[in-house]
């Protein structure tokens, strides 16, 4: 199976559970967690890319919704906005994972989402606000 | 023959439909296969584009007079403070400020998410925008405060005026220190992680004129997507020409200082602009249309990013400090593959300033030009061209005389 970028979100309750080692222990999933909010006693999220057989990790997922946390696929959260981007290039360079790309001789600006790593940091060197960014 | 053109013979064919327009890209190849005399004789225009952050920018307003009268003395637009030191409902609004509440960098990198530039933009995108400006009062204007909104078609004047634009090249900056460092030239990752530039390259209207031998004070201009004029030479202008290993050049240091009707601009080609860590800007689209007057103007104009260098500076160390030597020199095309030398390592290189619309720019001026709605207008004067002009004067300080206006000012108030 391919890598799957998820976004959950759980309530306060569920903040504290060890849900990352009961996914690697109990469904054999490689994790790799790309970004993470998650306080004691307060609503958090994390984004995971995940990797393992069909089976598995459907059973994962289904152990997860179990704790009352949501599943969204990460794809619909991470956006170019095309009216806003200028093409200047000033995301190339912070971007760590190349998803943002020059296509040359054009020079313009591409965005391929599965490359991309959520690591935020074109959303807040792009000038003009044009990467957008919502869980 | 050589070829000697006039201005006004240029005009004439603009007028006529019989125009020849090529774009500054457009124009390499040709003369690169036909050579500098044949095309000079063929061609009578070539056109420029640069979309840049310019922070040497604004716009000054004039309100219209309320009713009592008032002299603003502070004025925000936005909450973005303007500088109203000037007749009673004028007032000049800088691309760089930034709201009085702004966090600026308290928590660094700071976001500067909105700042002068942005105004500009909202007034241009036909937005409303909230004026509010504070007086002290006097007999004839004795108002002493009004919180309005106000629309760009609603002011007397709204005019663009930019102290400092289109840099005739600019430093590609890279990072020599150990930590990740936020600038006006992007984010600049430690140990020369990677290399930003700046400029259009070989669309770059100063590098196509770089001896500035047919641009002066009134050249017409597209500035922000209508059309400005040029007025005097930029703050700074000081272009230059610097001899590099073989046999290159490198040429910057001149710059514009430009004007045009705010209103009949577009959104599109006047962006506000955030740099992380920096603070808050704005982008111009400026397009430069140079007339081919003789050969020697259009071997200049036919110049491409292989025969154009920039110096590599570090803005890690040597660049705040105030002693930026070059760590070396790379042409555009370099720049533009996307990796240059450097201390015998691949630094990966980005631009900051959008080729495609800087060509998008100089195919928008050819056009209006063949359309016979831009004609070329005839400089009142040139402006100083490469060791023409004084060398720039860094700022000394001196420690202010006891007796000065500032020096008894502090000591009273101490």
């Amino acid at each position: 199976m391919s890598p799957k970028r998820i976004v959950l979100r759980f309530m306060a309750a569920t903040a504290d559970k060890p849900i990352i080692y009961q996914l690697i222990r109990d469904y054999d999933l490689l994790v790799n967690i790309l970004k993470a909010d998650i306080n004691p006693r307060k609503e958090g999220m994390m984004v995971l890319e995940i990797q393992g057989e069909p089976e598995q990790y459907t059973r994962g997922l289904d152990y997860l919704r179990s704790l009352g946390i949501t599943i969204q696929p990460l794809s619909q959260d991470v956006q170019r906005n095309e009216t806003r981007c200028t093409h200047c290039g000033a995301c190339i360079n912070v971007c760590p994972s190349n998803a943002l790309y020059l296509e040359r001789p054009a020079m313009t600006v591409h965005f391929n989402e599965d490359q991309c790593v959520v690591c935020m940091m074109c959303v807040r060197a792009c000038p003009y606000k044009a990467m957008e960014v919502c869980f | 023959m050589a070829v000697e053109k006039s201005l006004a013979a240029i005009n004439a064919r603009i007028k006529s439909g019989k125009v020849v327009v090529l774009t500054a890209e457009e124009v390499i190849p040709l003369v690169q296969e036909k050579g500098v005399r044949e095309v000079a004789a063929q061609v009578d225009v070539v056109t420029t584009g640069t979309f840049g952050t310019m922070c040497s920018s604004g716009a000054y307003f004039n309100f219209g007079h309320t009713r009592p009268r008032m002299k603003m003395s502070k004025v925000w637009m936005n909450n973005v403070q303007a500088y109203a030191g000037l007749a009673a409902v004028d007032a000049f609004l800088g691309a760089a400020e930034v709201p009085d509440n702004d966090p600026l960098n308290s928590i660094h990198p700071g976001e500067f998410r909105y700042g002068g530039g942005h105004v500009i933009h909202d007034l241009v995108a036909r937005r409303p925008v909230h004026l509010r400006a504070l007086a002290y009062g006097t007999d004839c204007y004795p108002r002493r405060e009004i919180n309005t909104v106000i629309a760009i078609d609603d002011l007397n004047e709204a005019v663009l005026f930019n102290p400092r634009n289109a840099s005739q090249n600019y430093n590609v900056a890279v990072n020599l220190s150990d930590r990740t460092i936020y600038t006006y030239m992007g984010v600049l990752k430690p140990h020369l992680g990677n290399a930003n530039y700046s400029t259009s390259g070989q669309l770059s209207p100063l590098l196509k004129d770089p001896y500035f031998r047919t641009i002066g004070l009134g050249t017409r201009i597209f500035l922000g997507g209508g059309s400005g004029y040029v007025i005097w030479q930029g703050t700074q202008h000081c272009p230059q020409s610097i001899a590099l290993a073989e046999g290159e050049e490198l040429i910057s240091g001149g710059t514009l200082a430009v004007i045009g009707d705010l209103k009949q601009m577009c959104p599109e080609w006047l962006l506000g602009a955030s740099f992380l860590g920096y603070g808050a800007s704005l982008t111009v689209g400026l397009g430069l249309p140079i007339p081919i007057l003789n050969e020697e103007i259009m071997y200049w104009a036919s110049r491409s990013d292989a025969d154009i260098y920039a110096p590599v500076i570090d803005y890690g160390l040597a660049y705040p400090a105030g002693n930026p030597e070059p760590l070396g020199y790379v042409s555009y095309a370099q720049l533009k593959s996307g990796t240059i030398e450097l201390e015998g390592r691949e630094i990966p290189a980005a631009p900051l300033s959008s080729y495609p619309r800087a060509r998008q720019i100089a195919a928008i001026l050819k056009d209006w030009i063949q359309q016979g709605g831009f004609l070329l207008s005839e400089p009142v004067a040139l402006l100083p061209s490469i060791g023409a002009a004084p060398s720039l004067k860094p700022l000394h300080e001196k420690k202010p005389e006891v007796n000065s206006p500032n020096g008894r000012g502090g000591q009273a108030r101490g």
